[in-house]
Formats: C-alpha cells, sequence, structure tokens
C-alpha cells in the first residue's frame, strides 16, 4: 500500500452549485476534471492522505480581515464562507499537528481581495488566505507567516492586507504586470513604511518555462524564506501558470508545479486560480498532492507534455536572472532603502484608485498608516465608491503597541458619523469589530 | 417457502419460513475444512419432510471466498494493466504476475497511447507457459472508455479459461481499487464456480431445481448465473446478513445502530430510514482496498469472550480472544464470566467464573462482583463510542455543493438494536450507557440467516453522458449510444433506470416490486472560450439494500413476540 512520507491533509470543495456566470471560467466545471483525476487515481487511499470537510468560516473571521460595504453579506456568498472555512480547516489541522501539511483546493479563490471590499476583483470577494491567517493568529497565536503566492496573476488583495504588516513576508511571483491584469506588482512595491521590505514582487515575462519559476523559488526565494524564518509557509496556489491556461502566456508544466511544491515545501497550499481545467488542473493538482506528501510524482505528465511546452527563450532566461538579482540585492538592502524612502516624501499616507473588473466598479481611496517603529501602525482608510458609498475604515493591528492602540481607538472615537455612510473599527487586540452608523 | 442460510465462522444458521411465520431455525457447526457439508448438512437439517417443491428461493452467505482470500489460497491470476499519467500503476501492483502494457485514456475518455496488438500477444504467450488460466484487465479511466480493455479482452479470450474487464465491476472511479477488484475476481473465480456447482448439483439431486441466491457485502443478493461474472461481490456478506436480519426488525424509519455482538469482535452499522448505509467505496479484505459495494461496517475487538485484563492499573477488554470464557471451559475470563458473576447468565461454573476474577479484583482493590460489573461497562462503553465514531465518521463525509454542505442530512441514531449470541445479555448494560434505548432483534441468534432469506436483489449502474462527444455511456453495461446535442438530464436518468431495471431483473428481481431509486445526478455545462460546448451529465441509479415483499406479516409477528417476551 502507498504511504504518504508527510501527512496530507486535503479539502477539497469544487462547489459544484455556484458559478460567477454560467459562462464565466470560475463556474461549476472548474474542479470537475480534476476531482475525476483525484478519484481515479485513490488520492485518499493513500496512507496518510485524509479527506477533511471544510468547517463554515464565521462573520468574524472575515472582519479580522476585510471591512466589507456595506456589509458582509452584500459582498460574499456561502460559497466564500464554506472556501474561507476550507482555508481555515486546512490551517487548524496543521496547527493541531493532525496533519504535516495541507492544501484547500477550493473555489472561489480569494487573492485579488483587498482590505475593503466594495465587490468583486478578479473573481475573488474575500481574501481566503488572509482569513485563515489571522484566525490561526487569533486561535494559536501565531505570529510570523510568509505567504508565497504562485498564481500567474499579481496577488495585489494579499500584498494590500499585509502592506503594512511586519510579521507577514508576502512574496508573489507572476506574469509582469504590463502584460497581465491586475497590472501591478512590479519590484518597486516593497510594503508600506513599517514594513518595508515585506512585501516582494518577482514580475517574470511571459513564456517563463519550467527553467525560469524553478531557479526564482531556489535561488531568491528559498534564501529569503531561510533568512525571515516564519512559524509557517503558505502557498497561494494558483495553476494559471501553465502552458495551456487559456487567460495567461506562461509555459509552466504539472512537473514544474510539482517540483516547485517540494522544493517550497510550504505548510499549507490554497488554490487560487487556473482555468485550464482539463488539460492542466487535473495534473498540476495531482502533481501538487503528491509532492506534499513526499511521493513520486514522476509520472504526472500532461498527455501533450513535451520539451516544446516548456521551453523557454534565452532572453527570457536572461530577464528571470535579471529580477531575481534584483529582488535578492533590495531584499539586502532593504534598511537603506528604506530610509533613502522616508528621506525622499511622506510615505505613510497613500492615495489610490481600485477598479473591481469582475463588478464595475470603482473606489478612491485615501490611507493613513501611523508611523511606528514598535508595530504595524495604526491604520486608517477613507474610501469611496462610484456607487455612492462612503466609509471610513479603521484598524488596529494584532500586535499593535499601546501608542497606536491608543491612537485607532480615538480617531474611532472622533470620527464624525455623520460625514460616512458607517465608521468602522477593526480592534484585532481585542478582536471586536466596531461600526457607528450615520443618524 | 425460502431458506436463509450464513455460514459464519463457528456455527451455520439456517432459517426456514414462509409469509406466516419461522417454519424452523437450526445451528449447526461449522467445519471450516468443509464449508461444502455445513451448507449441505443445514440444508438437509432445515428441509427434512419439507417437500422440495414447497420451496420456492434459497439465499446463502459462505465465507468461502472471504477465506480463500484471507488465507491466501488462490490460483495464480494474469493481470494486464495500462495506466497512461499519474500515479506510477507499478505501485498497484497485486501479485505476481502483473504486467503494464501500453494504452491509455485521459479522464474524459479520449485516446492518449494506442494498445499495441503485439505487445498483448507476448504477454498472452508468457502468462500460458506460466499455467495462468485466469485473467484480469484494467485501464485507467476504462470507466470512461472501455475500448482498450475490450481490445485486449479479445486479444486474450481464446487462451485463457475467463478474463474479467475492470470497466464491468463497477462504475466508481479509482483505478488501484479497479485493479484490486477486478484481481479479486479472476482470483476467486475458480473456486467459487466449483463450489456453487457442487451445491446446485447436490441439491439438485435432493429435487430442489432451483436457482441459488448469494449474499453480497451490500447486504443484497445476486443470482448464481450473475455471482459467475462478480465471484468477489460475495466477499464478507456475513455482516450483511445480520445488518439485514435488524433491517426486518427496524420499527418505523427512524435512524438506528445495529450492533451484531459475537464471541471476538463486534460488527456496528447504521440505518438510515430502514435502508442500511452504504460504504461509499467498497470494502477491504485483507490487504486489497475494493471497489465491491458493501455496507458501512466498524468491527471492533469486543465481543462475549474477549479476554479481561488489568494493565498498568487499568481494567481492559479485548481486542483479543484468548479461547473460550471461563464457564465454558475457558482460563482467561470475559464479559461471558462477568455476566454469570452478576448472575444474569445461569452457569454450573459461576464459581469457576467468580475465581477466575480474583487476581483482578486485587489488583483494582475491589470486589469480585465490582469487577464483573465494570468489565461490563468497559465493554460497553467502548461498543457505544465505536458507534458515536462510526456515527460521526458517516456525518463528516466531505460534500461538493454548497448547498449539500449547508442542508445536508445529519444521521442521528435513536436506537440501537442488537443481535448476535450473547445480545440479549448485553442489551441492559448497553442501555445503561445512556446513549440510547436498546432493542434485541427478535430470534437474535438466527436473524442472520432471516435477513439472508428475505434479502432483496441489488445492483447499481453508472451513466455517463456527453453531449459534446455526442456519447452516452453505461460501461458496465455494455451500453455506448450516440446522442444529440439537446440531450437532457431527465433522458439521461430515464435510461439509467431502464438500463438499471435491466440489470435487477437479469441478476432475479421481483419486477413487480422494484424499488428504484437515482442516488447521485450531476449535469455541468462545459464551456469552451466563452461558448458552453456541451453539458456532461453524471448519473448513479440502483435498488438499495432492503426486505423482499410480501413479509410484512411474518415481521410483524416477530416483532410482536419479541415485545411479549418470548
Amino acid at each position: 500500500m502507498l504511504r504518504a512520507k508527510h501527512r496530507v491533509g486535503l479539502v477539497f470543495f469544487p462547489a459544484y452549485d455556484w458559478a460567477i456566470s454560467p459562462t464565466h471560467p470560475e463556474r461549476e466545471e472548474r474542479l470537475l476534471y480534476t476531482q475525476d483525476q483525484i478519484l481515479e487515481e485513490g488520492l485518499f487511499d493513500i496512507e496518510g492522505i485524509v479527506e477533511l470537510k471544510p468547517d463554515l468560516a464565521v462573520l468574524a473571521d472575515v472582519q479580522r480581515v476585510h471591512f466589507c460595504v456595506p456589509d458582509v453579506w452584500s459582498v460574499a456568498t456561502e460559497s466564500h464562507f464554506i472556501s474561507a472555512g476550507g482555508a481555515r480547516t486546512i490551517g487548524r489541522a496543521v496547527m493541531d499537528r493532525v496533519i504535516d501539511k495541507g492544501f484547500a483546493l477550493v473555489r472561489p479563490p480569494g487573492h485579488h481581495a483587498m482590505r475593503v471590499v466594495h465587490g468583486s476583483r478578479g473573481f475573488c470577494n474575500i481574501n481566503i488566505e488572509a482569513v485563515m491567517i489571522e484566525h490561526l493568529r487569533r486561535a494559536y497565536g501565531v505570529r510570523r507567516v510568509a505567504v508565497v503566492d504562485t498564481d500567474c496573476h499579481h496577488g495585489d488583495g494579499t500584498q494590500d492586507i499585509y502592506w503594512h504588516d511586519p510579521d507577514t513576508l508576502f512574496i508573489s511571483l507572476h506574469q509582469d504586470g504590463r502584460t497581465l491584469y491586475p497590472g501591478s506588482g512590479f519590484p518597486s512595491e516593497l510594503g508600506g513604511p513599517n514594513a518595508f521590505g515585506r512585501t516582494l514582487n518577482i514580475p517574470l515575462p511571459p513564456h517563463t518555462g519550467e527553467e525560469g519559476f524553478l531557479h526564482i523559488i531556489r535561488h531568491v526565494v528559498k534564501p529569503i524564506l531561510e533568512e525571515f524564518r516564519p512559524e509557517l509557509v503558505i502557498n497561494s496556489a494558483g495553476q494559471d501558470n501553465h502552458y495551456s491556461d487559456p487567460i495567461t502566456h506562461m509555459n509552466f508544466s504539472a512537473q514544474g508545479y510539482a517540483e516547485l511544491t517540494s522544493l517550497l515545501n510550504a505548510d499549507i497550499a490554497v488554490l487560487e486560480g487556473g482555468y485550464s481545467i482539463e488539460s492542466a488542473l487535473p495534473y498540476v493538482n495531482l502533481g501538487i498532492v503528491l509532492a506534499m506528501a513526499g511521493l513520486d510524482f514522476s509520472h504526472v505528465r500532461e498527455p501533450d507534455y513535451g520539451p516544446e511546452r516548456v521551453r523557454q527563450e534565452p532572453g527570457v532566461t536572461d530577464a528571470v536572472k535579471g529580477v531575481g538579482e534584483l529582488i535578492l540585492t533590495v531584499w539586502r538592502d532593504r534598511q537603506r532603502l528604506r530610509e533613502r524612502l522616508l528621506a525622499e516624501r511622506n510615505p505613510y499616507r497613500r492615495s489610490r484608485r481600485i477598479y473591481y473588473d469582475t463588478d464595475g466598479i470603482s473606489e478612491s481611496q485615501e490611507e493613513v498608516v501611523r508611523p511606528c517603529e514598535e508595530c504595524g501602525g495604526a491604520l486608517k482608510i477613507e474610501s469611496n465608491s462610484d456607487r455612492g458609498a462612503h466609509i471610513l475604515a479603521i484598524h488596529i493591528p494584532v500586535r499593535a503597541c499601546r501608542e497606536c492602540r491608543e491612537e485607532g481607538r480615538r480617531w474611532f472615537h472622533d470620527a464624525n458619523a455623520k460625514r460616512f455612510d458607517q465608521v468602522m473599527l477593526q480592534d484585532r487586540p481585542e478582536d471586536t469589530y466596531l461600526v457607528k452608523k450615520k443618524g | 417457502m425460502i431458506i436463509g442460510l450464513d455460514v459464519g465462522g463457528t456455527h451455520t444458521d439456517v432459517v426456514l419460513l414462509d409469509q406466516k411465520g419461522i417454519q424452523r431455525e437450526i445451528k449447526v457447526p461449522t467445519l471450516c475444512s468443509d464449508l461444502f457439508s455445513s451448507v449441505l448438512q443445514g440444508i438437509d437439517a432445515v428441509t427434512a419432510d419439507v417437500p422440495a417443491a414447497a420451496i420456492k428461493r434459497i439465499v446463502l452467505s459462505t465465507t468461502l471466498t472471504t477465506n480463500a482470500v484471507i488465507q491466501g489460497r488462490i490460483p495464480p491470476v494474469g493481470m494486464v494493466v495500462c495506466a497512461g499519467p499519474g500515479i506510477d500503476p507499478g505501485l498497484f501492483r497485486t501479485n505476481r504476475h502483473y504486467v503494464q502494457v501500453r494504452g491509455a485514456m485521459d479522464h474524459r475518455g479520449r485516446e492518449i497511447d494506442a494498445v499495441d496488438p503485439r505487445e498483448i500477444r507476448a504477454v498472452a504467450e508468457e502468462f500460458r507457459k506460466e499455467g495462468i488460466r485466469h485473467i484480469g484487465v484494467v485501464g485507467k479511466f476504462s470507466i470512461r472508455n472501455p475500448r482498450h480493455e475490450i481490445q485486449i479482452g479479445e486479444l486474450l479470450q481464446a487462451d485463457f479459461e475467463k478474463v474479467f474487464l475492470g470497466h464491468r465491476i463497477s462504475g466508481s472511479l479509482n483505478f488501484a481499487r479497479r485493479i484490486a477488484t477486478t484481481y479479486l475476481n479472476a482470483a476467486v473465480y475458480p473456486l467459487h464456480k466449483e463450489f456453487f456447482e457442487a451445491v446446485t448439483r447436490a441439491l439438485g439431486a435432493k429435487g430442489l431445481v432451483l436457482p441459488l441466491r448469494l449474499l453480497k457485502a451490500d447486504g443484497g443478493n445476486m443470482r448464481l448465473e450473475s455471482s459467475l461474472e462478480f465471484p468477489a461481490q460475495t466477499i464478507l456478506s456475513g455482516p450483511a446478513a445480520s445488518v439485514m436480519g435488524a433491517v426486518a426488525m427496524a420499527a418505523g424509519r427512524e435512524d438506528a445502530l445495529v450492533m451484531d455482538i459475537g464471541g471476538t469482535t463486534t460488527d456496528i452499522a447504521v440505518l438510515i430510514g430502514a435502508a442500511p448505509v452504504l460504504d461509499p467505496l467498497g470494502i477491504t479484505v485483507g490487504a486489497h482496498r475494493t471497489l465491491i459495494r458493501s455496507l458501512d461496517t466498524l468491527s471492533i475487538g469486543v465481543g462475549g469472550d474477549s479476554a479481561v485484563r488489568v494493565e498498568k492499573g487499568c481494567l481492559t477488554v479485548g481486542p483479543d480472544r484468548n479461547g473460550p470464557a471461563i464457564v465454558y471451559g475457558g482460563r482467561t475470563p470475559t464479559p461471558t464470566d462477568a455476566l454469570a458473576v452478576l448472575g444474569e447468565i445461569a452457569s454450573e461454573r459461576r464459581g469457576q467464573a467468580a475465581a477466575g476474577f480474583e487476581p483482578l479484583a486485587a489488583a483494582l482493590g475491589v470486589s469480585v462482583t465490582a469487577v464483573a460489573g465494570r468489565v461490563m461497562e468497559t465493554a460497553c462503553r467502548a461498543m457505544i463510542e465505536a458507534a458515536a465514531g462510526l456515527v460521526a465518521h458517516i456525518n463528516s463525509k466531505p460534500v461538493y455543493t454548497v448547498h449539500e454542505l449547508l442542508e445536508g442530512y445529519t444521521v442521528q441514531p435513536r436506537s440501537l438494536l442488537v443481535l448476535g449470541g450473547p445480545a440479549p445479555y448485553f442489551a441492559r448494560h448497553l442501555e445503561a450507557e445512556g446513549a440510547y434505548p436498546v432493542r434485541v432483534v427478535p430470534r437474535w441468534q438466527v436473524a442472520n440467516a432471516i435477513g439472508a432469506a428475505l434479502a432483496r436483489t441489488t445492483c447499481e449502474v453508472t451513466f455517463f453522458a456527453d453531449t459534446q462527444q455526442g456519447k452516452a455511456d453505461a460501461p458496465g453495461e455494455h451500453f455506448s449510444q450516440a446522442i444529440p446535442g439537446d440531450y437532457r438530464l431527465e433522458e439521461a436518468e430515464a435510461q439509467a433506470l431502464e438500463l438499471l431495471r435491466q440489470k435487477a431483473l437479469e441478476r432475479g428481481a421481483n419486477p413487480d416490486f422494484l424499488e428504484m431509486e437515482v442516488v447521485e445526478r450531476q449535469v455541468f455545462n462545459m464551456v469552451r472560450g466563452f461558448n458552453t460546448t456541451g453539458r456532461n451529465m453524471r448519473v448513479r441509479a440502483q435498488v438499495k439494500p432492503g426486505l423482499i415483499h410480501g413479509y410484512d406479516d411474518l415481521l410483524a409477528a416477530l416483532a410482536a413476540d419479541a415485545a411479549h417476551g418470548v
């Protein structure tokens, strides 16, 4: 009988009755062929691989991470609670040492969902990794976490949520934002002033192949992780770098994903995108699970796999190596770069426009973070949407220092509720979510 | 009249019944080395003076195939396996003669790699030289497209006595289990065929000329002729017989637990609406995980003869048996001895039983009676906890839709039915645990044989339709048909039910009382680019395990007997 080297837990939740719309890539059929492959391979018969039933995330889990406008139920459906709950189930099982590692094979995905949520962006409403991480921080006192996002699209939602968090290292590998949605994720995006260098972006040129991805994991991501020493490594395991994916342009493969999984050795993987539902997902998911379990994955090859599929032009190889060097340099020099940033301008204030492509909503934000050397800093976001919503959102980080706690609570207390639809406070040290409304 | 016969490890239980009641019930010792004579003796005993023409139905449950597999008494089998991408099929090896050949299908049944007939002929040559006569052929995703299995089967047919094809064995996905199940079918085939042909001849000589029916692990039966295509389905039919015996007594349709309490072990099962819960995949027998449809049962090492010890200051019961109870001449104290000490079982050897508990009483610093009480408590608590675990396991089975996750059915047993030799003596102690009201199944000693006698014919059909490829398939039923682009799920369900009806009749079901149900229905729009290009449908239909029609009066009478404490 087959026996896994590591105990691996899997939450498989294909949400066969949920779609954004009938012909949308994020539809019922998406994980159907993956399920067929998993069942035919008998993955759950392997000694050490277990299937866990997802719990439902609860309102408090979502409110620890997001400011939903006007409220959670207006932007999330039951399937988001199950998807986030599935990630949470895996996280808890890892923390409880029921399993060594786990994979939440759930949909809908979440990595484009930012801290403030007016609707759906890039098929995402609720950031399921962040919901899981903040739940684990609350329930188990986890502090240092690294998120490595290997979806082909920049994980801009996760980046936004952890922009000011010095305890979370966020690394995103993705197709260059000049050529793909959401158009962000450049090496210059390095995190807010209180958490500078805790966000790292590694844009890769179109047609990056196995060689390029694995080079970045081996020579850039792994050394940085070793230095950061996280308690937990989480992989946002998007599968749209695959050569057959219909909405991206990379040359990655099931073998490549399995090798990447093996090298990265994450504690928790969470499915993100990936829309080549017949030609890629069944094989990529199988490869990832086998790699997590420490089992042989050398026979997991797409029927049309061949060297020409994953070939990488020499120009691409040079570009990949170049960006890798750049990121390593930035990581080593982050202290000096931060000082330069502080000298040049006031980085504690940001003005942004955010577009919700799936729902067609435009949002503008004014964000202020309290300068702080002790913690992530109290954070205040004023947000307007073109649907007429106007809110003030205040976040006090979970390990906030005394001054930041007081400042955040003062902001909330002093806010003029008449000026906004609502004023919200995420008081993470107290684990409460408070709302003041007009009138 | 109907004969129900269940060969167990120690006893063979036989009943003769008709619509009015149980006419005879008999227990004969099982001769493990000669099951044939056990079966014949049982039938002889129960039919003495009964005219052969009065017997309309015979249902047998035996340990023949189970024992053969567990004891490894099986002939060499030639396995031919074709795989394609995924886990290395070398890891699923079942036996010595296991050959991987070319040929591969993907998850939708599209050919990735063709079969090479020359390679198959070479394999045939090799197997023939080894004296192999039975073959299993299994392809990955063969239930999505059986063409390769059929092609390989045709190439081998002439050279071997019997070739089993994986897609005919089960409609479920699971390549490794399909390999194991096909292997077991081929492995037990000669023994099964020879044995039941001999039984048929012997019964014929007595004038009992009627199609034999064999109980399956799912609590249903099939005719002997069908069983020759699926002999492995008779593996582990014993626990199913007992559960079906309890089904006969399950009052109403509330959820209930069933415990078959034996000497060494207790088998636990769950009933929902008087139907036993099935294992979603299949039984595990020895080292083989299979796709053999079966009841979801849990076996724990606690029974009437479990060895009782004190270890590190703690009283333990089981999981092993160390010979018979002291009151039956053994040396190690058991729950049966505890019952004797408590005066709940009358025995002349009560004194010896009490003496057997004395060292334990000394170790624990309590009286012998107190130890006996604790033995029953410990045993019953373990049984109740195991039952709760089984219910939790059934309720934690993953589901794949938002609707099922939020609204899914939760099993909540309202009562506990017990049967098996020590059942009535355990009942009070089980009830004392406070979890469920406990009822002893009437005729608890032979309820298993009653269950075998009254079990209906069961089967299932798996059906796929793919309008993009323009075809519908039920590979297990030799069914494949072109379908139009506007084929609907309702048509797929109707077609699946029709195939199920045919299959059930072939296997011996009563056409007038066929309880069929669709247990799974799924339809997916297949979208390529931004257009819907087809619909992918999966339907699974079954005749669920239950009892045959016409015996309600008999069951009511038995229940009334039980209520009057007979």
